[in-house]
């Protein structure tokens, strides 16, 4: 047994299922062995004085004794490097656990009382269990339906805050399979305390099947779990649409396309295309990155960050949207990077002029007009969280980068 | 019968002595009393919470009725016992004592807090058992806005006994800069003092951003305003900025003077000069400074950024700093000291093991990829657990130790102080380690239900929350015995040097007869002292530049 599992043991520690959760573990480790070393060491030179200069008579007098400064000096700077050494290791640590990689899985987890609820891209959603594939980095946008809730998954060492009115994320990259338990962490009411869910990890071909409909064992498993232990559970469901496909049918009905392009061009408010992850700037001089949270706050308060050029008059969708619909809308931005997709709706009358691309760089093309309909495109629409999901696992490997893939058809 | 100035301040009987005085040693104890009423109080809800825990299914007391039972607890012990007990009660005993004054600044002041926490305490009470409050001790939004039970009269209750909190610091700060006996610089009063001044100064200036905070959740609870509700334009994270950046300081509102009544302790038994006198009064508001700049390591896993994390983070670990050159300062005066192993130094010693530990496991949960698995976990209940029941309530029991026959006049069954503190060290040990070993696990705070592989750890727990119980309750027998029938205590039985010693045991009325000035130094144990035990004559420490009436 290996050193670190020894300790594990020792310690009550859950299974590392991530390598952030063995960096965390080793830091753990380091930080806690040496301050209880510390601690027994002081407990033991007072234990130590307490014996060697007991009273023996009735007392005398005592000489004064003056602290030695270097030695105080020495023992502050010791332990003041010894916490910096920690901090610093924590800060690169802490980081990690904030800056999710590019290019995830992603997964809308919404909390409310008293359950999990996930959404998949592709429209599934499931409450009290998760699954991910193996091997992957996961990223979950998180929010909350009511009050404060958090996720907690001792096995990856993962805990975010899921708060109303506000996305956080968090990430993972499993590395094996199984079944994970994930708590409620922020006291939300009565069934607090029964919270739970499971993050179900699939191998490749198993991930497969489940995409496929099917049920793996490990699935089954975490069912199983949910009803010994009595907390809320549904099973994953087909929903008609993409979430993408239900956030443009949202914003179809809530006329946002009256003022938003989502081809490049800049109408009454700034175009969506390429709009998520960029970095905008607003008319107060500051810089914002588009992200889910700054998207939806957009949505809801807009006048409070209007990006630099536009006119502040677009009206508050608060009470209007729902949350779901919300985070649809949010989703059908996302979709739109690079490849402009074939609208489904009537754009309002814009007038469209075709021009060659100019820059197709991810992130960084912010003014790049295309014709709305495009032949080439369509092909694509259907199903893209789908299409990259299949590149990603390597089943579809003809078309490595589906993106590429549809740059080359429109050229 | 007439009064003489070396009456005992005990002497008077009847109630409307008590419930009207204005004598600060006699409000000292009318919060003792309420305070330990609190910890009672508090304690049965303890004790109920860890019996519901020996299983992993909600039995005892269902899910809602815990829930409850883990506010009420919180709340108690929080804002009923641990701030107001030792600044309140053993600070308003002695710090007047300590630099030779007759009384605080404001004695009339100084009664209505006692009244007005009484009403705080009430309000707050009866609004819990009443209205079935069950949000916690934190009261977080949006949860507390959204309830069905009725958090606004605990938020009043709370409110309330702010005042009495700030009312109380005020007085202590202006009886320390106004009230020190002829001769006695700021840095000749006794260590205790500093504290409870460094405490006030925190009461002082965080307790109003306590005030504003329950209110804006107050009017958000009532009025449904909506300033944490973010649907409409509120944020709930604000909330939390605004409620840590008082309860951060409010946790060295609860350890501060705990360490001050371990300076005093430690260097009575151990006959010996602090080490450095300096570095325990200033480290006291390094602590009490940077304490108002850490609130944010409640927040880690709340969504904010990397930077802020750090900044914080370093800051937390900046208190552990402070609290070590403490901890070295007091080990080091042990050094060649002439240590008698009573019972206040078996707490000293408890201390000194629990707060360490607890302390470093605080520098740990600052460690802010760490607490990501921490924070909200059992690791954390078992951390500040260790602080404030490992550090204040063994620093408190210290002092109901070594200031009892100050207070009374009596003196304890050392027999049984003893192993009664044994059996709270043991006790406390057995029922908090567990829960550290829990939090590891995953095990989240405020759960009724839980996964039935935690289970042992939990029985372990539980079993020593009941030697806890019998130590602490062999202490109240122990007290409440030495209180009636206990014999009479010699004028200064451990030889202390301290100011608090020179005056009578119960002391006058109004504390000195005449007006002191000390002209030994509080810690100085280079001159030989003659016995003071048995002897009355003798009763006062040298040097007394006055003439002592006692008895």
């Amino acid at each position: 047994m290996n050193v670190d599992q020894w300790l594990r043991e020792l310690l009550f520690l859950p299974e590392a299922a991530t390598e952030f959760a063995d960096g965390i573990d080793q830091l753990h480790f380091f930080v806690i062995s040496v301050t209880m070393l510390g601690s027994a060491a002081v407990f033991m030179a007072a234990l130590w004085f307490v014996i060697r200069y007991r009273r023996r008579a009735e007392p005398g007098t005592t000489p004064a004794v003056k602290a030695s400064k270097p030695l105080e000096f020495s023992l502050i700077a010791l332990l003041l490097s010894l916490f910096i050494l920690w901090w610093v290791i924590g800060f690169f640590q802490y980081i990690g656990y904030a800056t999710p990689p590019r290019g995830a899985e992603e997964v809308y987890v919404t909390g409310k009382q008293w359950m999990w609820k996930f959404s998949y891209p592709d429209g599934r959603a499931s409450v009290g269990v998760l699954v991910v594939p193996v091997d992957r980095d996961v990223r979950l946008i998180l929010t909350s339906r009511d009050v404060i809730h958090s996720f907690y998954a001792p096995a990856f060492r993962l805990k975010q805050d899921a708060l109303p009115g506000r996305y956080t994320t968090a990430w993972f990259r499993a590395r094996e399979q199984g079944v994970f338990d994930v708590y409620c962490a922020e006291y939300c009411g009565v069934s607090h305390s029964r919270m739970w869910a499971s993050v179900v990890v699939l191998k490749g071909a198993d991930y497969e099947r489940w995409l496929e409909g099917d049920e793996p064992q490990l699935v089954a498993d975490a069912t199983t779990r949910a009803a010994v232990e009595g907390y809320e559970f549904q099973r994953v469901g087909q929903q008609a649409s993409s979430m993408a496909e239900e956030g443009r049918k949202a914003a179809s009905e809530n006329g946002c396309f009256a003022c938003h392009t989502i081809d490049g061009q800049p109408h009454i408010g700034p175009t969506w295309q390429n709009l998520y992850g960029r970095t905008v700037s607003l008319n107060d001089g500051t810089k914002v990155v588009a992200d889910e949270e700054y998207l939806t706050r957009s949505m809801m308060e807009p006048l409070q960050q209007v990006v630099d050029g536009f006119q502040p008059v677009m009206p508050t969708y608060l009470g209007t949207l729902s949350q779901p619909q919300a985070a649809a809308i949010v989703e059908f931005i996302k979709s739109l990077k690079d490849v402009p997709p074939k609208p489904k709706v009537a754009l309002p009358q814009a007038s469209v002029t075709t021009r060659e691309p100019q820059l197709l760089d991810e992130g960084a093309a912010p003014a790049i007009e295309y014709a709305a309909t495009r032949p080439a495109t369509a092909e694509r629409d259907g199903e893209p969280a789908r299409a990259e999901r299949k590149a990603a696992t390597g089943t579809q490997t003809a078309s490595e980068h589906p993106t590429d893939a549809g740059k080359e058809g429109e050229r | 019968m007439k009064a003489e100035p070396g009456d005992s301040y005990l002497d008077e009987k009847s109630i409307k002595s008590w419930l009207l005085t204005r004598d600060h040693k006699r409000i000292g104890i009318l919060f003792f009393v309420a305070t330990g009423l609190a910890l009672v109080l508090g304690g049965v809800f303890a004790l109920i919470l860890r019996l519901e825990l020996l299983t992993p299914r909600a039995t005892l007391v269902g899910q809602t009725a815990y829930n409850r039972l883990f506010t009420l607890h919180g709340v108690t012990m929080v804002w009923l016992f641990l701030i107001p007990s030792i600044p309140a009660a053993f600070g308003n005993f002695l710090l007047p004592i300590m630099i030779g004054a007759r009384d605080v600044a404001f004695p009339r002041l100084n009664l209505a807090s006692f009244y007005i926490y009484l009403l705080g305490a009430i309000v707050t009470l009866a609004g819990m058992f009443v209205g079935g409050t069950d949000t916690g001790w934190t009261f977080y939004v949006p949860y507390s806005s959204e309830t069905h039970t009725s958090v606004f009269p605990v938020l009043l209750g709370v409110f309330i006994l702010g005042w009495s909190t700030i009312i109380t610091g005020v007085n202590f700060i202006t009886t320390v800069h106004t009230m020190r006996t002829k001769g006695m610089k700021l840095f000749d009063m006794p260590l205790f003092v500093w504290t409870i001044y460094g405490t006030s100064i925190i009461q002082v200036l965080a307790t109003p951003v306590l005030a504003i905070t329950l209110s804006l959740a107050g009017i958000d609870a009532v009025f449904n305003w909506g300033i944490f509700d973010p649907a409409r334009g509120g944020d709930p994270v604000l909330y939390q900025h605004l409620f840590w950046f008082y309860s951060h300081p409010a946790v060295y509102i609860m350890i501060l003077p705990a360490m001050g009544v371990i300076s005093e302790v430690v260097c009575t038994f151990s006959h010996k000069n602090p080490l450095s006198y300096k570095a325990i009064a200033i480290s006291t508001f390094g602590i009490a400074f940077v304490g108002f700049l850490t609130w944010g390591h409640h927040m880690f896993t709340a969504g904010m950024s990397a930077f802020d994390a750090g900044a914080f983070g370093v800051l937390s670990m900046l208190v552990a700093i402070f609290s070590a050159i403490k901890v070295f300062t007091w080990v080091g005066t042990m050094y060649r000291g002439s240590i008698s192993l009573e019972t206040p130094m078996l707490y000293v010693l408890a201390f000194l093991f629990l707060f360490v530990f607890g302390g470093m496991t605080g520098v740990a949960v600052a460690t802010m990829s760490l607490d990501v698995h921490w924070h909200d976990t059992y690791f954390v209940v078992a951390h500040f657990h260790f602080i404030m029941v490992g550090g204040s309530l063994t620093a408190y029991l210290a002092a109901l130790h070594y200031w009892f026959p100050k207070v009374t006049g009596k003196m304890y069954r050392e027999k049984w102080a003893f192993p009664a503190a044994l059996l709270v060290f043991g006790g406390f040990v057995i029922t908090f380690v567990p829960q550290f070993l829990l939090g590891n696990m995953g095990m989240p705070r405020r759960y009724a239900n839980y996964p039935e592989h935690m289970q042992t750890l939990h029985t372990i727990s539980t079993a020593g929350s009941w030697a806890l119980l019998g130590g602490l309750g062999m202490t109240l027998i122990n007290i409440l015995w030495a209180v009636r029938y206990g014999r009479q205590a010699s004028p200064n039985p451990w030889w202390s040097a301290s100011y608090e010693w020179y005056t009578a045991n119960p002391p006058p009325k109004h504390n000195w007869v005449g007006s002191p000035s000390f002209e030994r130094g509080c810690y100085d144990y280079t001159q030989s002292a003659p016995d003071p035990r048995g002897s009355v004559s003798v009763a006062a420490p040298p040097n007394l530049s006055q003439e002592v009436v006692s008895g």
